[in-house]
């Protein structure tokens, strides 16, 4: 059903990725750190991030994703941020309690404010942004079956 | 009266898990029943003319809306997102094993 | 009523459920389901919600994509013959009497628009004194209430993993197939 051999979609989509890719991924980085003054937050965040990936892929085929981020650094990563998000909340030890905030709040409305939240913003958003581009990604090359997806 | 037309969103879902017999369809109605109850929980939390729950160097209005079931229902929508791509990893299993996504077939095919 | 914009996203919300359900063709189903999480985004807004905005459309669009990576390639036709009358009759006996019984709870509880808050005071009272954040649905679920948090990465962890071991293993016949092909 594809008038051209190559991988992945047609000229078009693919001048068009290259030119959207960089921002939604810098767009998802600034959702996760403004998470504490403006909506957004970790979650939202993660999944715009994966949502770069996956565009990358989708558009370009497997290879050239595969070779920004492959599934094994995809794991790492994932595995990495749980446990940043496990020492943020270990630190309160010293505090005397688990979860204790004992970072500063700095002043209020400014960007490196309220260190607790802003760390555990960064680590849940790399958290889900990995663990859910792996999924897809395992959903892509794990499989097999005919045609270029 | 809008909490039961969230509710028969929820037994819309509910209808189609126990009565249908493609997989992918069963998949559709759980999300559209995960859906309808994160509904409901944002709306038991709604308050008439309140605002969002942001605070601004302007703080002029404290008739804020309830921020405790939006930050339950916040986890619980990319929960969602994770079992639904948990159940869909199973059916393409399954249709890789038996050829098809009919749940009465592949009772009686044997592997 | 000046809740009337939700109660017409909510009625249309019911309609695209109904043709997701009732639709043969798969791929139609799927783009019903995207309609309806399209509205529920809509519906957040409205109900003052804008972090849960956010997050609801972009989970639509990467459950749109997980979902039609299922059908696509495959057989998208769902196989029902007609009308069969036992599971449908199952579906309206067993959906009815909970959807009937949970109306008849709504009606005990507090009004619309006018909920209790008695947790949610102090939450908002001294949100942004305790934790220094602007975003206090931030700040709840990642100081006052970080153990949910917690719970809810260990789920994603979980389920990731599950995925990822699921599509990894190779059944047997397929097995017997690449050993018969090399």
């Amino acid at each position: 059903m594809m008038t051209n051999n190559q991988p992945g979609m047609t000229l078009i989509v693919k001048t068009i990725t290259r030119l959207t890719v960089g921002v939604i991924l810098l767009y998802g980085i600034y959702i996760v750190l403004h998470g504490h003054l403006t909506p957004g937050g970790g979650f939202a965040g993660g999944v715009i991030i994966a949502l770069s990936f996956v565009h990358l892929m989708l558009a370009f085929g497997k290879e050239v994703a595969l070779k920004r981020f492959s599934m094994a650094a995809a794991s790492v990563f994932e595995s990495l941020a749980g446990l940043m998000f496990l020492t943020v909340a270990v630190l309160g030890f010293l505090g005397g309690w688990f979860f204790l905030s004992i970072y500063g709040k700095g002043e209020p409305f400014a960007l490196f404010s309220a260190h607790m939240v802003l760390l555990s913003n960064i680590a849940i958003g790399c958290k889900v942004g990995a663990g859910l581009f792996a999924v897809v990604l395992g959903m892509l090359i794990l499989t097999k079956s005919e045609g270029k997806k | 009266m809008i909490y039961s037309l969230c509710l028969i969103l929820f037994g819309v879902g509910l209808y189609c898990v126990i009565a249908k017999r493609n997989i992918v369809k069963i998949i559709i109605g759980l999300a559209i029943m995960e859906y309808a109850v994160n509904l409901l929980f944002v709306l038991f939390g709604y308050r008439l003319n309140g605002s969002a729950p942001i605070l601004d160097k302007i703080q002029e209005t404290k008739n804020i809306v309830d921020p405790l079931p939006q930050a339950l229902v916040l986890t619980a929508i990319v929960i969602g997102l994770a079992t639904t791509a948990l159940l869909v990893s199973v059916a393409i299993r399954i249709y890789e094993k038996y050829g098809t996504f009919d749940i009465s077939k592949i009772k009686k095919l044997r592997g | 009523m000046n809740m009337l914009d939700i109660q017409i996203l909510l009625i249309m919300m019911v309609v695209g459920a109904v043709i997701a359900v009732e639709s043969r063709n798969l791929l139609s189903a799927i783009v019903a389901v995207g309609l309806v999480g399209l509205f529920q985004s809509l519906a957040f807004l409205l109900l003052m919600a804008p972090d849960l905005a956010i997050v609801q459309l972009v989970v639509e669009i990467l459950g749109i994509v997980i979902l039609l990576r299922a059908t696509i390639k495959r057989d998208t036709i769902s196989p029902e013959g007609g009308f069969r009358f036992l599971p449908v009759f199952a579906g309206i006996v067993l959906a009815a009497p909970i959807v009937i019984a949970a109306c008849l709870t709504a009606l005990e509880l507090p009004a619309f628009g006018h909920p209790l808050m008695s947790v949610a005071k102090t939450y908002i009272a001294d949100g942004l004194a305790k934790t220094g954040a602007g975003n206090i649905v931030a700040g709840i679920i990642l100081d006052f209430r970080a153990y949910d948090t917690l719970g809810e990465a260990v789920v994603l962890f979980t389920a990731v993993i599950g995925a990822l071991a699921v599509l990894r293993k190779v059944g047997r016949k397929q097995k017997e197939e690449r050993s018969a092909a090399e």
